[in-house]
């Protein structure tokens, strides 16, 4: 619909049309704010945690191991330099081969959400999963931050440990 | 041609002042839209743009997602 608005608006005049072909999906999809009737609602955006800690492919898991616990956290994040979400590094992970690079022990592309997702939704999955929290990333792929069960704020139906 | 833009495109354009229009639904743009966006539904473009929008000023024209 939008290319075919702003190719409409050239034709009445206007001399300066952009199309944001990706649209209010893109846009919701990174957490940026929105007016409307559902703007108050809460989505995970607003509780994920954003201080999870972070590391390349070509760091060794003790030192993530080091930061992590270090910073209170036993899992940790893996991006690229434009902070591309590329794998998740478990507990156990952290604790497996201390020389190894992150690369070799991580989970490759881990189930996200988005941050317009309702905290429902997650905390379905969630125990469906039986997973105690989620990796949450814009729709280009940029991290945002880790929801955890314990954030939600909703009754839990089974126990569980992460994301996978 | 209206140009493409990617969202921290569209960000910068409305930081700088650009008009927002919203082509979804009624219905759709009452539930939620980009902060300060105008509403024209598709098929009332050209009966409407020139009350709602300035044709000087930059439009950041938008639906939901390639439709």
């Amino acid at each position: 619909m939008s290319p075919r608005a702003a190719s409409r608006l050239e034709t009445l005049g206007f001399r300066h049309v952009y199309d944001y072909a990706a649209g209010k999906a893109d846009w919701f999809s990174a957490g940026l704010p929105m007016e409307g009737e559902v703007a108050d609602a809460v989505f995970i955006g607003r509780l994920v945690r954003a201080d999870a800690p972070t590391f390349r492919l070509e760091d060794r898991v003790a030192d993530v191991l080091t930061r992590a616990e270090a910073t209170g956290w036993d899992q940790a994040v893996v991006l690229d330099e434009r902070n591309v979400l590329l794998g998740w590094l478990s507990r156990d992970a952290l604790r497996s081969d201390h020389g190894a690079q992150v690369s070799a022990v991580m989970l490759e592309g881990p189930v996200t959400f988005r941050p317009n997702t309702r905290p429902d939704e997650a905390a379905t999955w969630m125990d469906r999963k039986n997973v105690d929290s989620v990796l949450v990333t814009s729709s280009d792929g940029t991290f945002i931050g880790v929801l955890r069960r314990q954030d939600l704020a909703l009754p839990k139906v089974a126990g569980g440990t992460h994301e996978a | 041609m209206a140009e493409e833009i990617l969202r921290k495109q569209a960000q910068k354009l409305i930081e700088a002042g650009a008009q927002i229009l919203d082509v979804l639904e009624l219905r759709e743009y009452q539930e939620s839209h980009l902060p300060g966006a105008v509403h024209i539904h598709l098929r009332k473009v050209a009966e409407q743009a020139h009350e709602k929008l300035d044709p000087s000023r930059p439009v950041v024209v938008y639906c939901h997602d390639f439709a």
